[in-house]
């Protein structure tokens, strides 16, 4: 181990700051503290159960209702997210507009509401009786109370993550690469996909990986609107809750092992895919 | 192609950009627009392009109205001060760019445009570079790979923003020179915008002296520099002093004192007199307008000199190295080749009187 740090130091160069040997101890001492520890406090309680009991777990079909739901729908909401995303950021950083900066503002509101109070009003506005609701009642949509309930929630919490993460990047894109890109004659679609987009794939997918782990990770909101059916809108963090609730400590750290590692699996695949981009759109 | 313009003006809101500007540029030619900063030039080469939308007027290439059509149906071929590269794309791919955008029907087949890209990368001296990204190249390679990429597309007209400002003087001068030999390999009509006088009258076939948004004077480099239409265009390209006079009954007078012009002037009132620094005749002082020399200073080959003519007057002066002028001096300047405008802009006596001692000046 020691060696290891001792090479990675070297292969990346003496540099003007010392403290290499401080700032890496406080960082393993910080990052086990606070995700290390509790993270393996967790897979030792779980691993109690031995693996079949684990199995056992995993392919309950409530369970595995719960899962594919989580996952599922976060994976739409950060896809929605994603292009939404991009939009949204677009129309901040290009135009100037009365009351821009309220609306830029107003993106990152879903970071600082508590999530309760979002499930809630969202579960009033979509419901058959709500706003919004009773305007997509009669085409036979019903959102509050379904999966799709569960989509709006996450969809509105992970909005903040590709907004900001994109925004940067596409301040700094040059006005000059569109007028090059229109004076060689692509036409404004083109210039788009050909031209703008490819530069902020890596965003993007940083953006949609947050988003997504927020996503499978929030329990607050979407409970109010979810209404939490089994097999059709319970959500795993909400059967965690419930096997707490029943006592079963063993039943809740298996489901959050579980949960663990398939997010584990996906967000480094969505890392892999990220530095791929970034080698391959990132020469900036 | 010749490009021809007519009465175009552009404002901004209601700050007038430029004033009806009429101007043809010959088919072949290599054409700069020059002026100060806010002068309009950036603002007429971008309406040429179409990337700006002008307020009045029209442009013509060939016969064919091209304010009518839209930048990217225009066929003008532009490139930019800070490259404008795209960096995702390796340099095969940004010059391949307008190439393989075209709609199906008119596209290249692949090997075509690689074929194409290569030999476009041996004209501007890049061979063996089309995989690099834009990141690893220098500022003369990137605007070299820029110009690559708007000849690409075989442009009416190729048109360029300042190429040289973003390079230090070396790469600069450099690409000048190989910028002027593109343009006698290819003979693309084109038209530069630049505020580097130097660089206007060592490249261009002709000038377009531009200033706050009307033409000043358009000539061949020595055309501006040698009959400056305007004071302004005196002014602004070369060194010169300015001598505020007056003219009266022939006589041209700094305040009291008569200037030895050599010839009488027409004319009559306040007027402001251009001298080049190495159109000045030492003599004694009392042979000319007599003035102290306040400082000497090395310039290039010579030496240069502030004279003092009084009354907060003084004037630039070259002297050879036959003369020993040192600070202090009093020493009398007639002035060898000169122009006089009129309060009204009017240029008096258009060809300078020459005198015989003068006459070996136009080497």
């Amino acid at each position: 181990m020691a060696q290891a740090l001792v090479l990675g130091r070297r292969t990346s160069g003496p540099g003007v700051l010392p403290g290499f040997g401080l700032s890496i101890g406080f960082t393993l001492v910080y990052l086990s503290l606070i995700v290390l520890i509790p993270l393996g406090a967790l897979a030792l309680k779980a691993a109690g159960l031995g693996v079949d009991g684990l199995l056992k777990i995993a392919f309950d079909a409530r369970v595995l209702a719960a899962l594919k739901i989580s996952f599922g729908v976060a994976f739409a909401a950060a896809l929605i997210n994603a292009i939404f995303g991009v939009l949204v950021a677009w129309v901040l950083v290009r135009y100037d507009f009365p009351g821009r900066a309220l609306v830029d503002a107003a993106v990152d509101l879903p970071f600082a509401l508590p999530t309760a109070v979002a499930g809630i009003a969202l579960a009033a506005l979509y419901a058959g009786n709500g706003w919004v609701g009773a305007l997509l009642e009669p085409y036979g949509i019903k959102v509050a109370y379904t999966p799709l309930g569960i989509m709006v929630a996450l969809v509105f919490v992970g909005l903040p993550f590709v907004v900001r993460t994109v925004q940067p990047l596409m301040q700094e894109l040059d006005r000059e690469i569109e007028e090059a890109s229109a004076t060689l004659g692509a036409s404004r679609l083109q210039t788009i996909t050909r031209v703008l987009l490819p530069p902020l794939l890596p965003a993007v997918l940083t953006g949609f990986a947050l988003a997504f782990a927020r996503g499978v990770g929030e329990y607050g909101s979407v409970i109010f609107i979810a209404g939490n059916m089994p097999y059709v809108s319970e959500i795993a963090p909400l059967l965690i809750v419930i096997k707490l609730e029943e006592f079963d400590y063993r039943g809740a750290t298996g489901i959050a092992l579980i949960m663990l590692l398939v997010s584990f699996a996906m967000l480094l695949v969505i890392n892999l895919i990220q530095a791929w981009s970034r080698k391959r759109y990132g020469h900036v | 192609m010749e490009i021809q313009i007519r009465d175009l003006a552009k404002d901004y809101g209601t700050v007038p950009a430029l004033h009806s500007v009429d101007l043809d540029v010959k088919s072949g030619e290599l054409l700069a627009l020059l002026g100060p900063s806010g002068s309009g030039k950036t603002t007429l080469l971008r309406s040429i392009a179409g990337l700006e939308q002008a307020s009045r007027g029209k442009i013509f290439f060939g016969e064919e109205e091209a304010s009518a059509t839209p930048v990217r149906e225009r066929g003008v071929g532009f490139v930019f001060q800070h490259y404008a590269l795209f960096k995702h794309m390796t340099v095969a791919e940004n010059i391949g760019f307008g190439l393989s955008v075209r709609p199906r029907a008119k596209r290249p087949p692949k090997a075509a445009i690689r074929e194409r890209v290569l030999s476009l990368l041996d004209l501007v001296r890049l061979k063996g570079l089309e995989d690099r990204y834009p990141a690893q190249l220098s500022g003369g390679q990137r605007q070299r790979v820029a110009l690559a990429r708007a000849l690409a597309v075989d442009p009416k007209v190729l048109l360029l923003d300042e190429p040289f400002g973003a390079l230090d003087a070396k790469v600069r001068k450099e690409l000048r020179k190989w910028l002027r030999e593109i343009h006698e390999e290819t003979h693309y009509t084109t038209v530069f915008v630049t505020h580097d006088q130097e660089e206007a009258l060592e490249l261009a076939d002709r000038v377009v002296v531009l200033d706050k948004g009307r033409i000043e004077q358009v000539g061949t480099p020595d055309e501006v520099y040698d009959a400056p239409a305007t004071p302004f265009v005196f002014a602004f390209i070369g060194d010169s002093s300015e001598l505020p006079v007056t003219v009266d009954q022939g006589r041209v007078w700094l305040y009291d004192r008569a200037v030895p012009l050599g010839l009488d002037v027409v004319g009559h009132g306040p007027a402001r007199l251009f001298v080049r620094p190495q159109h000045w005749e030492v003599g004694a002082p009392a042979n000319g307008l007599a003035g102290v020399v306040r400082s000497v200073l090395r310039h290039g080959p010579g030496r240069r000199a502030e004279v003092e003519l009084g009354a907060g007057v003084s004037v630039t002066v070259d002297v050879s190295d036959d003369h020993a002028v040192r600070t202090g001096d009093r020493i009398g300047l007639k002035p060898s080749r000169w122009r006089l405008f009129l309060a009204d802009g009017q240029a008096v006596a258009p060809i300078p009187a020459r005198r015989p001692a003068a006459s070996g000046f136009r080497a």
